[in-house]
């Protein structure tokens, strides 16, 4: 299981040539890539009679920032969710059967289909969330220290004794101070997370997910809340992640930033995916346009001329139709 | 003067008294829970009871000390995977509503009639039936009394010093035993739970089993000291009952959940303040106002306020770290 979650050496550092591979790819929604991390396949989720997710096929590029966008209550964090197994798809494969119709999906070339949310994170795939959480009552370098998978110390059998994990102990928290000095948090590891500022947090959120070397992190609205001076270090982070390999999936409502960092776009409306491509391309895309403004954004709805040309004559009909009524 | 001396005399023994050892374990193992891993767990009576009479039964059937011990914690375990593996995946409030609930059905079955060729009914499993077996164990004389300063006791039958220093070694091994689970990753990963279950499971922590982990480890430590509380007396179904789980939360929180010590500090004050209003209302006021009988519902009264005032101003307890732990956010 660690290989899974260390850095494959064979990943496209290179942005430049991760552009154009990308470049080549149709601007489609559930276009295929040329290496993809994670592919989605069938993903339904309804709540009563709502579809909130419903995404036929979605392909990750390994080692790109990949933004997924859309407007509120398009289903993002629904579907961010679903795939790290903290929501289970309606469409779900029933135990014991079989078939093509059931959603799946595959992680660095693992079924993460039936799994529960720790298996995902073990997987190498670890999220935050769009309401920061950070372990309140819990010191910075403890919430570091929690993220780090595969301590021996964390079973019951060997808690106990401290020989057994004290070299783990002492290795995950020199890398800790590491990602914090990174992360401008080090001279917070003796404070109690709760007292770090909204921004601080979602920092300290993201230097957590990163104990576990995760080959794709998952970030659900990273910059909501977080001052503008504080924006512009955590996209230098972000980008920096990148271009040590991981795999970035992001949720924002920010365009900038979006246009900014990412090498991908997928944008959601309604549950479905409506469009993919570069962050250059999509915007002007009809299908973003519409999902934005409504498809009816230009045409002015006060306007007779878009009315009913028989509308006059109806008008006039139900006059006579009422007069009736009211004389009998 | 006297009456000083009575009540230190008293204090001294209440102290020393394997009842406040068994409080300071059950409250060890629901410091555990509640303190530590966040799981509200209001049957820790329950556990205790169930320890009790898995003891007492199997010794009353032949199988001696040891066996008696190893049937009590099996069925601590047996009932914290009954109470925890549907109720752990849901929320809180679940665990705390079939907790009691199962504590109640523990309580009301042993008592029951037709059970009494077993259980004894309601009058319970008297301490003849199996107190010998641990007075076997006794190095000391098997009979006779011993005197340390105030203090007489027998040396090993019975409420004696034999039991006394078994109990508070009992309290001090899993006091260590606690100390070294909280200060190791584990304990780190079951803080974590009690802050945020999603972030922790996002980490890659399997939540539900260490959940489940603690909740067997408290329920043990709650039947060992089910153990030790009936070896001074006997087996009574409604001397361990909802009651019971609210006076161990009293000692947890006046002493601080989330430390190692809390709970055995709380135990001692809780016993402490007691004895003390028992002693001051018998001697200052006239039993024209408070009589013999009233007096035990007046101290419950005193302690209910006490809880209040403490939850209201120092809601850490004693030892506790405000920043760490408070009720509210």
């Amino acid at each position: 299981m660690t290989d899974t979650t260390t850095h494959p050496v064979e990943y496209e550092f290179d942005r430049v040539e991760l552009r154009k591979k990308l470049a080549t790819v149709p601007q489609e929604p559930g276009s295929s890539k040329p290496d993809a991390i994670l592919s989605v396949d069938r993903i339904v989720r309804k709540f009563g009679g709502v579809t909130a997710v419903d995404v036929d096929h979605l392909e990750v590029q390994r080692g790109a920032i990949t933004a997924l966008i859309g407007p509120n209550g398009a289903g993002k964090t629904t579907f961010f969710n679903l795939i790290t197994g903290f929501d289970k798809p309606s469409s779900a494969k029933p135990a014991f059967r079989s078939g093509d119709e059931y959603a799946a999906w595959k992680f660095n070339g693992r079924s993460l289909t039936s799994t529960s949310a720790f298996r995902v994170a073990q997987a190498g795939m670890v999220r935050t969330f769009q309401l920061t959480k950070a372990l309140e009552r819990m010191t910075v370098m403890d919430n570091m220290l929690l993220g780090s998978q595969d301590q021996s110390g964390e079973r019951l059998t060997q808690a106990l004794l401290r020989p057994l994990w004290r070299a783990k102990e002492a290795a995950i928290r020199a890398k800790a101070e590491d990602l914090l000095d990174r992360f401008k948090l080090l001279d917070k590891k003796n404070d109690y997370a709760g007292s770090l500022s909204g921004g601080q947090r979602k920092l300290l959120e993201m230097a957590r997910a990163l104990m576990s070397d995760p080959a794709m992190i998952m970030l659900d609205e990273p910059m909501a809340g977080v001052n503008p001076a504080l924006t512009q270090s955590l996209l230098g982070h972000i980008e920096s992640l990148r271009d040590l390999g991981t795999t970035v999936l992001f949720v924002e409502h920010d365009m900038h930033m979006v246009r900014h960092i990412s090498d991908w776009v997928v944008v959601m409306a309604e549950g479905l995916i409506v469009a993919e491509g570069p962050p250059e391309n999509v915007m002007q895309h009809q299908a973003v346009v519409d999902a934005y403004l409504g498809s009816h954004h230009d045409q002015d709805l006060g306007d007779d001329s878009v009315l009913n040309e028989d509308f006059e004559a109806a008008a006039a009909q139900e006059a006579i139709e009422r007069g009736k009524v009211e004389s009998e | 003067m006297d009456f000083l001396a009575t009540l230190f005399t008293d204090f001294g023994a209440q102290i020393l008294s394997s009842v406040t050892a068994a409080f300071a374990i059950a409250a060890l193992g629901l410091n555990l829970h509640f303190g530590y891993t966040g799981l509200l767990n209001i049957g820790q009576a329950g556990f205790m009871l169930l320890g009790a009479y898995g003891f007492a039964i199997t010794v009353e059937l032949g199988g001696g000390f040891w066996l008696g011990a190893l049937i009590a914690i099996l069925a601590a375990v047996a009932f914290a995977f009954i109470l925890g593996l549907p109720t752990l995946k849901l929320r809180g409030d679940y665990l705390a509503i079939v907790t009691i609930a199962a504590a109640e059905i523990i309580r009301i079955v042993g008592g029951n009639q037709a059970l009494a060729p077993i259980t004894g009914g309601v009058a319970g499993i008297g301490g003849n039936k199996f107190q010998p077996v641990f007075t076997a164990l006794s190095p000391f004389p098997k009979t006779g009394l011993f005197t340390i300063g105030p203090f007489t006791y027998p040396f090993s039958q019975g409420d004696s010093w034999w039991l006394r220093i078994v109990a508070w070694a009992v309290v001090l091994i899993l006091a260590l035993l606690t100390f070294l689970l909280v200060r190791s990753p584990w304990g780190r990963v079951v803080r974590g739970i009690r802050e945020d279950e999603d972030a922790v499971r996002s980490l890659g922590k399997n939540v539900y089993s260490y959940k489940l982990q603690s909740l067997v480890l408290g329920g043990v430590m709650g039947a060992i000291g089910g153990v030790i509380y009936i070896l001074s007396s006997s087996v009574q179904p409604d001397s361990l009952g909802r009651t019971t789980t609210f006076l161990l939360y009293t000692c947890l929180l006046l002493g601080g959940a989330a430390t190692v010590f809390g709970p055995i500090l709380g135990a001692f004050l809780y016993f402490v303040v007691i004895i003390g209003i028992q002693d001051a209302v018998t001697q200052f006021v006239p039993s024209s106002i408070v009589n013999q009988q009233q007096i035990p519902q007046l101290t419950f009264i005193v302690v209910g306020i006490g809880l209040m005032l403490l939850v209201i101003f120092r809601p850490q307890g004693i030892l506790g770290n405000k920043k760490e732990l408070s009720f509210g956010d």
